[in-house]
């Protein structure tokens, strides 16, 4: 094991406080500052968008760790104090709060920004994003039943922010600029929820949105690149994000275009730099190609990879960060749950149960082998498929007998 | 060792029963965990303990006993 005595973990949502975590667990024993630009403890963000947005479960629940655990780990815990500045000649994060924290080593597990639209870059009443329990608490705070909602995005934020709030009682309208939910779960399970979503009431509008409109100092809906006009009491954008890494610009670590830092395939972004969760960009090892991923579970993973790298030191064995990605989605009482990238696929085989009865496992095939599998209420075939998606495995299966090949 | 879970928290990515098959399963329906064995014998304590730590939604606790 290294010897380094000053860790800095920037950045205290799952995948800093993991990294902490792991870090001691590890047997690291020297200081470790998490430093957290919100006010919070470490809390978990998925809920943000399912049990805190409809009301059943209040801001508490979301804490990761207790104060106690949290104590065990004898972290120098700075909350409220974003990191402005990374001085790699000193090796000392600067923050906003004036604070210095040196560090021989440093895990930047910063995340990501919503992206916003023109009119609303900053805070307008009634335009909303959905990133952090503030933001999720001013959402539900607009929820009533009859309210306008206009959900702006056909991703899974926006996915199940519609779902919770026509839940609620608001009439919403979702504005998606191609089909909604098909690059990230493949276009038949987005056709199953996108008609779930329809049948519940909530009105499906094609179209680019150029900027939020503002009228008497609140958000009144939303203009069209076609030059029209979508009226609503409240506007969530949900389009996507941004690293929050622009506090690196100049610090020598690098970023990729879209701002993720630059990692190498042990999640180290130069000698002491480590990053993980949703900024962090690596070669992915099946495709060579740096990628980021905004998902919870690759925060945890990441997280224990970049922390047992960290300790391995320059000589040590460093592991390669190859994860098996996992999502879902709760909508509508379903639990949609995905392993790799389902999206992309060129062929989707449903191998248990089958999408009319809402219970299903399938396998996503691109180019002859197994990158994806999605399913819901099935997870038992699902974890199954998980294992060929891990292998990369050809489809059909080997071990399964071959159908008669099709004429055409 | 006792081992708590919550299956309010849990998200059911199965991180849980691929490192401790023998402790750990999930609901078909929701994939949420469903806990085995709350008193893993000594042998199990290593995976049980890699099981608590890639929770994603840390939705288990262990209590030394």
């Amino acid at each position: 094991m290294t010897a380094v005595r000053e860790v800095a973990v920037v950045g205290a949502g799952a995948a800093g406080l993991h990294a902490a975590e792991a870090l001691r667990r590890a047997g690291y024993d020297g200081r470790l500052t998490l430093i957290g630009a919100e006010d919070e403890l470490p809390y978990d963000r998925p809920p943000l968008s399912k049990q805190l947005l409809d009301g059943q479960w209040q801001p508490g629940q979301l804490t990761l760790r207790t104060p106690e655990a949290l104590a065990e780990l004898r972290l120098d815990l700075r909350l409220g104090a974003a990191a402005e500045r990374l001085d790699r000649a000193t090796r000392t994060v600067h923050l906003a709060d004036g604070g210095r924290v040196r560090c021989e080593a440093v895990v930047l597990a910063t995340g990501v920004r919503p992206r916003r639209l023109p009119g609303a870059e900053t805070p307008l009443p009634g335009a909303h994003v959905l990133r952090t329990l503030a933001d999720a608490l001013a959402l539900r705070a607009e929820l009533r039943p009859g309210v306008r909602l206009l959900v702006v995005g056909g991703g899974l934020l926006g996915a199940e922010a519609a779902a919770t709030a026509v839940g609620l009682g608001a009439e919403v309208t979702w504005l998606v600029s191609a089909a909604p939910l098909a690059a990230v779960l493949g276009a038949d399970t987005a056709a199953l929820l996108t008609g779930l979503h329809r049948d519940h009431g909530v009105r499906i509008r094609r179209g680019a949105a150029a900027a939020v409109v503002e009228r008497g100092g609140r958000a009144v809906g939303v203009r069209l690149a076609d030059g029209s006009e979508l009226a609503a009491d409240a506007v969530l954008t949900a389009i996507g994000s941004r690293p929050a890494t622009e506090w690196l610009a100049g610090s020598g670590v690098p970023l990729e275009a879209d701002g993720g830092v630059a990692c190498d395939a042990h999640c180290a972004a130069g000698p002491g730099v480590w990053a993980a969760g949703d900024a962090a960009a690596w070669p992915d090892p099946r495709t060579g190609r740096r990628r980021r991923l905004e998902q919870r579970t690759n925060a945890t993973e990441q997280a224990l990879c970049a922390a047992r790298n960290l300790l391995a030191g320059p000589d040590g064995a460093r592991q390669v960060y190859d994860p098996v990605p996992y999502l879902w989605s709760d909508q509508y009482g379903l639990r949609v749950q995905a392993f790799g990238s389902p999206g992309g696929a060129d062929r989707f085989e449903v191998v248990d149960g089958s999408l009319a009865e809402h219970r299903f496992a399938a396998a996503c095939v691109r180019e002859g082998r197994v990158t994806g599998a999605v399913g819901i209420a099935a997870a038992r075939a699902l974890r199954a498929l998980r294992a060929r998606v891990a292998a990369h495995d050809p489809w059909p299966p080997a071990d399964r007998p071959q159908p008669a090949a099709a004429l055409s | 060792m006792l081992v708590r879970i919550d299956q309010d928290k849990c998200c059911g990515a199965g991180s849980c029963v691929l490192a401790a098959p023998d402790v750990f399963d999930q609901r078909d329906e929701d994939g949420i965990v469903v806990l085995l064995d709350a008193r893993p014998p000594a042998e199990l304590h290593q995976a049980v303990q890699d099981a608590a730590a890639v929770c994603p939604a840390a939705a288990i606790t262990l209590e030394q006993v």
